[in-house]
């Protein structure tokens, strides 16, 4: 086999398994579904097996490239795999019952996300603009297509329709600015650019406004303010689903994105990239944490709420630094986890035919529900960072590589606003514990459901008391 | 065997199985509390008998590495400051498990779970020597102290709680840039190795300030102390002792441990100030809790004055350094800010409990509410009288000794100081009494009081172990004095030496 297909088999087994899942779907009667669910998590289980078994990492080097340099496979594309992984896994096992009960229970759900999945894989080993494009759009136009599931409702189409213009918007915009960059530089490979900017130096004006555009198209991708309008709206809007799909797996590519583009791109800006990102990092946390306080609707409160997080996943971003980019790719990793707990939460407590969407919803949990209401505590105390829950670690690190580099003014601004933003998370203890229930919430989730949900609450307490070895991960993820 | 570990973690893990009892079974969930409760008390035992007075060094020192690509450590050890709160952790472990064994109905598995992790907490917060497990402990303790707030407290409980938690969380929030700037200069997350880190005055000064925004607010210190009268009165009794009795003292304790020794010339520049923010809480606080009309409020009111002498002991070392040049002195009023923390929490703990019993009976904190219980109460009301007059300061009680040092200290400072600490000895004595005539003594007020049961043996037990230990101090606290000796003369040892680089 070529090599390059080799280096990419992780990307050809799901494109394949995608396929599958679309060829098999016709076939199925409505009672035999339950096979499509098992092959979307044999497929991230096997490539899973394959990531790990093929790793370059292992055969003693740290980067390998394939198809002439387009591809590119190394520590934090791997490590950000395995999470997308392990989160889609998640995702699958907590959509099941959401599906099941809205009669949505099809192919369409799985190979959308499937192949939302490879754009996500593609984007996170882009080594040129032309796969960071690719894989971006794979993964942006197979989640206007989720968000739009439910073809009854209004609220979906809406917002699958705000979703797509506002996305195609940031795209061309994207691609405007890619072509600035390859103006001036003449080539479209990354480490090719980064080469070019660094002998003709960083004066260029074309470059610059180029960049400018490329940070649009990335603070899109994450939803940083001001680009962040699309967020609550979707996330409020699509079958909860699919939100809780777009709350997690695309995150970690929008990362990769980041930090593909602007450390490997074009390390020599920046200075000039770390004024735009720390605007962005800086209003994503005033903006997300105030506006999450004002909800009374829990989805768009956890809109907000990513929002603020993603200011602190740009705040890692900032420094330039190795620690830096893995205290990013701690924080990202792990606000997948949370939020992919938080929404399986939601859809947890939505009974038949009726979304959990307001707050009140959750009145009293702990009444009849202890153990739920436990793991979304444990959930709600980690994003707010409180310790020994693994959020606070993923804020610790951030603090502490913007302190190394000296910025000691968004250190104090980035805990003060975690110190606001706890305050809505206690506000939803507060709801589930000090409140009395307007009725009994009877939960009737299938077993794996319930495991799969106890697993991710307890992983806020286990990766946080156990934090050495992920931390170790994603810190050796750079090399410094 | 790891002493310090099994203190931590058998209160720690008692409470998740306490939790795994569930709500049906309530009995069995009390009697498991109690159990792990003693059995954390009992560990204490070696831990005294093993302890070398005369040494200042950590003793009992358990050092893992826990995440190793910032080298922070599961780093545990005791000295002469620790030990004598985490005794007083430990003692009063059992004592809340035994206050809501009748009156918590509700959610009984998760109220006595709720204590025995907090317990396990504030024992890791006495003895971590990794500053940012130090800061996990101090911080995670949050969470059960909002739970109980929230779940058990009076009607206006989520202000209470939500107050509460913000309050103490933005206070170590800064704390928490600290000891990440503290890493970053030094390369290390030890404590004792930040003790002999040198710095320069602004960052000594800065890093005052977060430790102060931190401290300040847990002990609590005028102007920061609004959210305790409100979590006071709000806290179910438990929750009120835990509060008062230890919670407070881990800003007592976190001036000793990080502010004095990591950064003693910036607070020797500042000691004016937080003097006389002690001196504020110790006189104006004094007059605000003479006012108060709810029981429960008064005694929280006479807590801030009542950890000014706390604060006051701490820094006046500075002012006596810079008069007498001698240490000796010095020693004095860190010794009485000690002995007066371990004695708050007696006495605190106590008055709480009192409150306790009569609103167990009555449901009203209003002083107004009462009046003649000793007529229908005579055990209680003795009790009641002899944790008032410790309150006050009466000699022979603990209240008397630590008051006595620190007022003995600051004497060697400024008369001044001294003049107005030792106006406590009067205001004290006001608000305390005239509480006790007011809701004690007289003829019996009204029916409710009329139809007063005594306290029963259960009550009678917990209340008479902390006549025991209040009395115990007051009239022989050379252990508890000779326990801390040593580790005075460190900490003084950091304090007077410049660190300046």
């Amino acid at each position: 086999m070529d090599a390059s297909m080799l280096i990419a088999a992780p990307e050809l087994l799901v494109l394949i398994m995608a396929c599958v899942v679309l060829c098999v779907d016709p076939f199925m009667e409505d009672d035999r579904r339950g096979i499509i669910h098992l092959l979307g998590m044999l497929t991230v289980v096997f490539a899973a097996i394959i990531t790990l078994r093929h790793d370059p990492l292992v055969e003693g080097k740290a980067v390998v490239t394939a198809f002439n340099g387009m591809f590119v496979r190394d520590g934090m594309g791997d490590t950000l795999k395995l999470f997308a992984y392990a989160t889609l896994a998640l995702v699958f096992t907590y959509a099941k019952h959401f599906l099941r009960s809205y009669q949505l229970f099809s192919a369409d759900f799985y190979t959308l996300s499937l192949f939302s999945l490879l754009g996500v894989m593609l984007l996170i080993s882009a080594n040129s603009l032309v796969m960071v494009y690719l894989g971006l759009e794979l993964t942006s136009l197979s989640s206007y297509a989720l968000v739009a599931l439910n073809r009854a409702s209004t609220r979906g189409s809406e917002s699958a329709m705000k979703y797509f213009v506002l996305g195609s918007m940031a795209s061309a915009l994207l691609l405007y600015g890619m072509s600035m960059v390859y103006g001036a530089t003449g080539t479209l490979s990354l480490p090719a650019i980064a080469d070019a900017v660094r002998v003709a130096g960083s004066d260029d004006v074309l470059l610059i406004v180029g960049l400018v555009f490329l940070v649009v198209g990335i603070a899109f991708k994450l939803g940083a303010v001001p680009f962040h309008m699309w967020v609550p709206d979707v996330y409020d809007g699509a079958p909860l689903a699919a939100t809780l799909f777009i709350a997690t797996v695309p995150k970690l590519a929008a990362f990769a994105m980041a930090y593909r583009l602007l450390a490997s791109g074009v390390p020599d800006l920046h200075g000039d990239w770390q004024q735009m990102v720390a605007v962005l990092a800086v209003l994503s946390l005033v903006v997300g944490n105030l506006a999450a306080i004002m909800q009374t609707n829990i989805r768009r409160l956890l809109a907000y709420s990513t929002i603020s997080h993603m200011g602190f996943v740009l705040l890692g971003l900032l420094p330039g630094s190795a620690y830096g980019y893995g205290a990013g790719l701690f924080y990202i990793v792990v606000y997948a986890l949370m939020s992919a707990a938080a929404f399986g939460m939601l859809i947890l407590l939505s009974g038949e035919g009726r979304a959990v969407r307001d707050l009140d919803d959750l009145k009293g949990l702990n009444q009849h529900n202890s153990w739920y209401a436990a793991v979304m505590a444990m959930v709600m105390f980690s994003m707010a960072g409180v310790p020994i829950f693994v959020g606070f670690f993923a804020k610790l690190l951030v603090i502490k590589a913007v302190l190394d580099a000296g910025m000691l003014g968004l250190a104090l601004l980035a805990v003060v606003f975690s110190v606001i933003g706890a305050f809505y998370y206690l506000r939803v203890v507060k709801i589930m514990y000090f409140d009395e229930p307007d009725g009994e919430t009877r939960v009737s989730v299938p077993v794996d459901f319930r495991a799969a949900i106890s697993l991710n609450g307890l992983l806020m307490l286990g990766l946080g008391v156990f934090s050495s070895s992920l931390i170790a991960v994603c810190m050796e993820s750079f090399p410094s | 065997m790891p002493l310090l570990s099994l203190l931590i973690w058998i209160p720690l893990m008692g409470g998740v199985v306490v939790m795994l009892a569930g709500n049906q079974r309530p009995a069995l969930a009390r009697g498991l509390a109690l159990l792990i409760a003693l059995v954390t008390l009992a560990l204490c035992v070696p831990l005294v008998t093993g302890f070398d007075n005369a040494s200042a060094a950590m003793q009992f020192v358990e050092r893992n590495p826990w995440i190793d690509t910032f080298s922070v450590y599961y780093h545990l050890g005791i000295d002469g400051f620790s030990l004598p709160l985490i005794l007083l952790t430990a003692f009063f472990g059992p004592l809340v498990v035994l206050a809501g064994w009748e009156v918590i109905q509700t959610k009984v598995h998760q109220y006595m779970a709720s204590f025995l992790i907090m317990e396990g907490l504030m024992v890791g917060v006495f003895a971590s020597l990794d500053g940012l497990l130090f800061y996990i402990f101090f911080e995670a303790m949050l969470i059960p102290m909002f739970l109980v707030i929230g779940m058990w407290g009076g009607p206006r409980r989520v202000y209470a709680t939500i107050k509460f938690f913000l309050y103490t969380f933005l206070g170590s929030v800064f704390m928490l840039v600290g000891i990440i700037y503290l890493y970053n200069a030094s390369g290390t997350w030890s404590i004792l190795a930040w003790h002999d880190h040198p710095l320069s005055m602004p960052e000594q000064t800065w890093l005052f300030l977060g430790f102060l925004a931190a401290f300040a607010v847990k002990i609590p210190m005028f102007p920061v102390h609004t959210w305790l009268p409100d979590a006071h009165v709000e806290a179910p009794t438990g929750g009120s002792v835990i509060l008062a009795a230890i919670m407070l003292k881990i800003g007592g304790y976190g001036f000793l441990r990080f502010s004095l020794p990591i950064t003693p010339d910036a607070a020797a520049s500042l000691d004016g100030f937080v003097i006389a923010l002690s001196l504020i809480a110790i006189v104006y606080i004094g007059f605000v809790a003479l006012v108060q009309q709810d029981m429960k409020k008064l005694i929280a009111y006479s807590s801030i004055s009542h950890m000014g002498f706390v604060t006051l002991g701490l820094f006046i070392a500075f002012g006596i350094f810079r008069e007498t040049g001698a240490t000796q002195g010095a020693g004095l009023g860190m010794e009485g800010a000690m002995v007066q923390m371990i004695s708050h929490g007696f006495i605190s703990g106590a008055l709480f409990l009192c409150v306790g019993v009569l609103y167990d009976r009555v449901h009203s904190r209003e002083i107004s509410a009462y009046g003649g219980v000793a007529n229908t109460m005579p055990w209680f009301a003795f009790f009641a009288v002899l944790f008032f007059m410790a309150n006050a300061g009466l000699p022979g009680t603990s209240g008397f000794v630590g008051e006595f040092m620190v007022i003995l200290a600051s004497f060697r400072a400024s008369f001044w100081y001294a003049f107005c600490a030792g106006l406590t000895l009067v205001l004290g004595a006001a608000y305390s009494l005239w509480l006790v005539k007011r809701v004690i003594f007289g003829e019996v007020a009204n029916k409710n009081v009329a139809n007063l049961k005594d306290i029963d043996r259960r009550e009678a037990v917990v209340l008479g172990t902390l006549a025991a230990a209040v009395l115990l101090v007051g009239l022989w606290p050379a252990p508890l004095v000779d326990m801390m000796h040593a580790s005075v003369g460190e900490l003084l040892r950091h304090v007077v030496q410049t660190k300046l680089i």
